[in-house]
């Protein structure tokens, strides 16, 4: 199971001849990533050679569009590592071509971009009016389904398949709490991204960890600006039974100051990391002051007893 | 990146907004000859981010030309809410009949536009929007049809403007979406927007923040507009560099990879602190992916220069950027650094080839250099060292 990618799923890659795309496709190869093909209009019809997780050599078709790798490849899932100045028009494609879920890599894409193609994603249904395309990211790491498929720049090597699922605003801590866990394993780990416009939310990966029967347990982690922490927290006081640890980074955050990411700014009293912990302890989630102690938390409700698949 | 009111009054004007005549001055001689300039009864304005100038004293309606320097001379240096007025607007005096409210920003919930609009201007917003929500317009904006002739009257209806300005008001507002869509703003905010005696509508101040992504990527005249003199000099050295460096009020120098496992990082250490005498983090800095020794020297050259520095803690996960990578930075940057650095660095590395990272610092056994195996522990030694 898992949730929005695993072993099935058929991945293009945008921007697949390019430094970023090239290093990840070949990582996401040795993952066990079912790459299919990758899109770049001026090298349309040439292949780009890898290995994949066996070694064996791999041959990789470059399309001119996103329909037309989609048509010839059944792909369902694209990753996007074009430059910000061309990631709109790229993600549009995808929405355009109907593929089921774009992961948006790309640091720096301007929130404007970001808008206009998540107004256009939204607009797109199916006949039960459901959003055909769904966005992860942009600036983002990416999702991960260990030991079957790896749809972004997160080290695949850090554990294996389990129970734990994850939902974060960031890399790196995504990257430490699965550390912090690696004996338990993951049933999927997402990053969203920090930025103010974001596609698939902490709240659309509640939902789904939710409902899928291999997920135990869900840490959610948090970072100051906005209120999607608020948010989540209301969603999971109504929707969530499984147990779900919190934690968010930026406790010691001045006002006025952007922390890296775009999103990550204490604009008076809002969007303080003090109050999106409220929130959270208020809908009965735990909430750890630092990633060692949200990861003990995780163990102390963490109902079953097995470890992680090795990898 | 928030602007000043009088580039967002520029912008305003670069893109057909009404506005008055309006000159910014650094000095009373310059707030004198702009009023000289302009002519008649002038507004002194102190330009500064924050709101509140008003009541703080720091707007002033001058007569002429003397006066308009009398009021430079008492803004200029003037202390609002934490800022020094180091500048000042000279504006063309108005004549208000009517003050009335607009603005466009991003709305993150949502991920769309939120228009806001009334009758009830030159008002705190935020306190007609608690008091009287009722007065004040909310109407959602499509980021892809945007604010075109049906949404402005939308917006100019559910505001109840009365029958005869709204043809006016919603011309000035799709105006202001231009402003807003073409310098790729998060934010357009007019207050007030006023009618004058002679029944123009004109946007009398104004609050523009310019979103940093696009500025990067498709306005290089925005880079003007960055307020170079107000950062701080550390700062100002680190964005040279390339840096996403943050200076902070503590003695514990930060460096990390990942916005969120920096963030962390301070976090941990101002707890660590709580045991040594309340040390705290001196600064957030962000090396990002790909940590090469240059990028590393230069993150310790930018914090070992800040004097408030007595030890430095290195945080690395090793995701994309392999450990032994970062490690040899680290060595690499203290032989560039040399005898310049002088303050005790704790490295915690985890991750992608960890072992070979931790091998080289061991080998290196720089006498600056302490190994920590978790966050924590790092963090706590870090802390130490600032308090000792």
């Amino acid at each position: 199971m898992a949730i929005f990618i695993n072993k099935d799923s058929k991945v293009i890659v945008q921007g697949i001849t390019g430094g970023e795309g090239s290093k990840h496709t070949a990582r996401m190869l040795h993952a066990g990533t079912n790459i299919v093909g990758g899109v770049n209009a001026r090298k349309a019809g040439t292949t780009v050679a890898h290995t994949d997780q066996h070694g064996a050599d791999v041959e990789l078709p470059v399309f001119g569009a996103v329909s037309e790798a989609v048509e010839k490849t059944g792909a369902d899932v694209s990753i996007v590592f074009v430059p910000p100045k061309f990631t709109k028009d790229a993600v549009v494609e995808a929405i355009e071509a109907e593929i089921g879920l774009v992961v948006v890599i790309t640091e720096g894409v301007p929130v404007q971009d970001a808008a206009e193609f998540w107004a256009l994603a939204q607009s797109k249904v199916d006949a039960d009016g459901n959003q055909i395309t769904r966005i992860i990211g942009p600036n983002c790491p990416g999702i991960i389904t260990p030991g079957e498929s790896l749809v972004g720049i997160t080290p695949a090597n850090i554990t294996g398949k389990g129970g734990v699922g994850l939902v974060s605003k960031s890399g790196t801590l995504t990257y430490q709490m699965m550390y912090e866990l690696r004996d338990l394993g993951f049933s999927t780990a997402i990053g969203i991204g920090g930025d103010p416009v974001i596609g698939t939310t902490h709240i659309d990966a509640l939902a789904a960890f939710e409902a899928d029967p291999e997920t135990h347990a869900i840490v959610m982690i948090g970072e100051i600006g906005g209120d999607a922490e608020e948010r989540a927290a209301d969603y999971i006081k109504a929707n969530v039974t499984k147990p779900v640890v919190g934690y968010v980074a930026g406790f010691t955050a001045p006002e006025g100051k952007t922390m890296g990411h775009a999103g990550a700014i204490v604009s008076g009293s809002s969007g303080t990391a003090d109050a999106k912990k409220e929130a959270l302890e208020a809908a009965g989630v735990k909430v750890g002051k630092t990633p060692s102690e949200t990861a003990h938390l995780l163990r102390e409700v963490y109902p079953v007893q097995e470890p992680a698949s090795s990898l | 990146m928030d602007l000043y009111e009088y580039q967002a009054r520029d912008l305003f004007e670069k893109h057909g907004v009404p506005v008055l005549a309006g000159i910014v001055a650094y000095t009373p001689e310059e707030a004198k000859a702009a009023a000289e300039k302009i002519g008649g009864v002038v507004v002194v304005k102190a330009q500064v981010k924050v709101g509140g100038r008003g009541k703080a004293g720091g707007v002033k309606v001058a007569k002429n030309a003397d006066e308009a320097f009398e009021y430079a001379s008492n803004i200029l240096g003037m202390d609002i809410k934490g800022h020094t007025v180091n500048k000042v607007m000279i504006a063309q005096g108005a004549d208000i009949a009517e003050e009335f409210y607009f603005s466009v920003l991003l709305d993150r919930a949502n991920r769309n536009y939120l228009a806001m609009c009334s009758v009830e201007g030159g008002v705190e917003i935020e306190q007609l929007a608690v008091e009287r929500p009722e007065a004040l317009a909310k109407v959602a904006v499509d980021p892809i049809v945007g604010i075109d002739q049906a949404k402005a009257d939308e917006i100019v209806a559910e505001a109840n403007f009365p029958e005869e300005l709204r043809t006016a008001v919603a011309e000035t507002i799709k105006t202001l979406w231009t402003v807003f869509t073409e310098e790729d703003a998060t934010l357009v905010e007019v207050n007030p927007l006023v009618k004058t005696g002679a029944g123009d509508i004109i946007a009398l101040d104004g609050k523009v923040s310019l979103d940093e992504n696009a500025s990067e990527v498709r306005h290089a005249d925005h880079e003007e507009l960055e307020d170079k003199g107000a950062a701080d000099p550390l700062e100002a050295k680190a964005k040279e560099a390339g840096l996403n460096y943050v200076k902070l009020d503590g003695e514990v120098g930060i460096i990390g990879n990942g916005a969120g496992l920096v963030m962390s990082t301070l976090d941990v250490v101002a707890y660590a602190g709580e045991n040594h005498g309340g040390v705290k983090p001196a600064n957030f800095l962000d090396i990002g992916g790909g940590a090469s020794a240059e990028v590393m020297a230069n993150g310790l050259d930018v914090i070992l220069n800040d004097p408030q520095v007595k030890s430095v803690f290195v945080n690395v996960f090793g995701g994309i950027t392999a450990c032994d990578a970062v490690a040899d930075g680290i060595v690499k940057a203290l032989a560039i650094l040399g005898e310049t650095a002088t303050k005790p660095l704790v490295v915690r590395l985890d991750g992608n080839n960890v072992d070979e990272g931790r091998r080289i610092l061991a080998d290196a056994n720089h006498p600056l250099v302490t190994l920590a195996t978790t966050m924590d522990e790092g963090a706590d030694k870090a802390a130490e060292l600032a308090n000792a």
